[in-house]
């Protein structure tokens, strides 16, 4: 499979549908496993990991998963498709960095992928958009009981499914969510809701992850505890609990914007469609924030009947005509993923330097954003 | 880059801080900054956050009592000094070998919890003797094929077709 066969667009899972979308973008639930017999990877000779990968490489591509699946020699390949994947949620970059044989199996919709030789010897993952935890936990159980019927995992009845690393022993299941907090950080509150994360022994990442910024206010939560509870219970209570209250957070604080603060609000979005309309140069980073503000006003508008100046001049903006009429969160979205840099360039078809890049960058995002005849 | 407070896993936060033109950096895994409740927008200068990330280290006695120091896999040859060390285990057995040594480590990362109640394999699991057994083989294996002694490997090899 040619990657530029899924680059050009986003899937499902980043459509900016589903539940509580206003906020959750996403869900993903992940299970660790490994196969009984073999060390662990870290111990593992190159003879060993190959022979753990070809074992699961055929049981996974083997799978009747309703959807065409291909597969990708992670190790084989050059390091601009390697962030690709990892761009597009399909692979860690754990995965994309690390050395020896590994691989991914990935379903061509991309709501499934295996990522064979990672930490684990296997680790499984669905993704779903909006809040949909029991669904991606229905889906993925299934697949893992079929690869179960196959192989044979390690287990022991005390610690439950053993995991090179403690802290994912037992069901070796991390639930997460992507959130979208844009009004948390305009009110100054992104501090109270990492300590109510906290609270809720809840690991908080902001995404792509390297500094202490969550790139257009996105931010992963996920499950610490991985034993001593069920899946179910684990994600009755991420679903029931954990995310009303975070939403809630992020929902207080739009009002907040709303009520008390509508020129911050206003003055954010304006100048983001302003910079994303005009600019010719601009970085993945600021794209991403700018993009960030206009998501937020999209979502304040169809999901809480906001409107303000700028909300509503932001709603009477045309996407190109490929996109159907009016701007919608998916064309955000599509923006957001297209214009990273691994993507712009798969898609350009060659290497960029960081300038052409921003370049190329802002044309895509200048012809998307056409204004209102 | 390795975290700077437990020396395993690898850094995921930076922070960084800029004081009267000298910049100071703290690279810190996920573990560490959650175990000590740092919020990405610490208000503790960067020395500080270090001293007291690395205070709270337990030392080598302290992690495993004096007598589980010397144990080693007899499958794997792990030992808990390598799992101070890389933060992962070395075989599914380590969890039994271990086991005594590993429970402290395994409630404190779990909320107290040190025992499975979620989904189990519908098969029932091989005896651990057989696996051992094919562990062995196999380093005896690499040893041979190492050893350019073709013969014992394609030996070994039957053998472990043999037992899977």
């Amino acid at each position: 499979m040619e990657l530029t066969e899924i680059s050009h667009d986003i899937t499902d899972w980043f459509s900016g549908t589903g539940p509580l979308a206003d906020i959750v973008v996403s869900s993903r639930i992940r299970l660790a496993r490994n196969l009984a017999g073999h060390r662990f990877l870290n111990s593992c000779s190159v003879e060993e990991k190959a022979e753990i990968l070809e074992k699961l490489k055929s049981v996974l591509m083997s799978l009747d998963l309703g959807d065409e699946v291909f597969y990708v020699s992670v190790d084989k390949e050059p390091e601009l498709t390697r962030n690709f994947l990892v761009e597009r949620h399909l692979i860690s970059r754990h995965h994309a960095m690390a050395t020896g044989p590994r691989g991914a199996v990935i379903a061509r919709r991309e709501f499934f992928t295996a990522m064979l030789n990672e930490e684990d010897h296997l680790r499984l993952q669905v993704l779903k958009a909006g809040c949909q935890l029991r669904a991606c936990a229905e889906q993925i159980d299934r697949i893992d009981s079929l690869i179960e019927g196959r192989v044979e995992y390690a287990f022991n009845p005390r610690f439950g499914y053993l995991t090179a690393c403690p802290t994912n022993l037992g069901t070796g299941i991390r639930v997460s969510v992507m959130l979208h907090m844009p009004a948390l950080k305009l009110t100054n509150q992104i501090d109270k809701f990492m300590n109510a994360a906290k609270d809720m022994n809840l690991a908080v990442r902001g995404l792509f992850g390297e500094g202490t910024e969550a790139a257009s206010d996105l931010y992963q939560i996920s499950n610490q505890v991985t034993l001593g509870v069920s899946e179910r219970h684990i994600v009755s209570e991420f679903e029931n609990v954990v995310i009303p209250e975070i939403v809630e957070y992020e929902k207080a604080a739009r009002r907040q914007l709303l009520d008390k603060d509508k020129d911050t609000l206003d003055d954010k979005i304006a100048r983001a469609m302003a910079l994303l309309q005009n600019a010719h140069l601009i970085s993945s980073q600021e794209a991403l924030f700018l993009l960030s503000h206009l998501r937020l006003g999209l979502n304040m508008h169809e999901h809480m009947g906001a409107s303000t100046p700028a909300i509503e001049r932001l709603c009477a903006l045309r996407a190109s005509a490929s996109e159907r009429d009016k701007l919608t969160i998916r064309t955000i979205n599509r923006l957001f993923m297209l214009t990273l840099p691994a993507h712009l360039q798969v898609n350009y078809g060659k290497s960029l330097d960081p300038t052409h890049r921003d370049a190329l960058r802002a044309k895509i995002i200048r012809d998307a954003l056409t204004q209102q005849s | 880059m390795q975290c700077q407070a437990c020396g395993k896993r690898t850094a995921t936060i930076h922070l960084t801080e800029i004081n009267e033109g000298v910049r100071t950096e703290l690279h810190i895994c996920e573990h560490c900054a959650s175990e000590q409740g740092i919020a990405t927008h610490s208000q503790m200068s960067i020395n500080e956050l270090l001293s007291h990330l690395l205070a709270v280290q337990p030392s080598d006695e302290e992690m495993f009592g004096p007598a589980e120091k010397d144990l080693l896999c007899p499958t794997c040859g792990f030992t808990l000094d390598r799992l101070r060390k890389e933060g992962t285990l070395g075989c599914p057995l380590d969890y039994k070998v271990f086991e005594q040594a590993l429970l402290p480590l395994i409630e404190r990362a779990h909320g107290g919890k040190n025992s499975h109640c979620g989904k189990v394999p519908t098969k029932l699991p091989t005896d651990t003797k057989k696996f051992v057994e094919l562990s062995q083989l196999r380093q005896q294996l690499e040893e041979a094929v190492r050893d350019e002694d073709y013969e014992l490997a394609a030996r070994l090899r039957d053998r472990m077709k043999q037992l899977e």
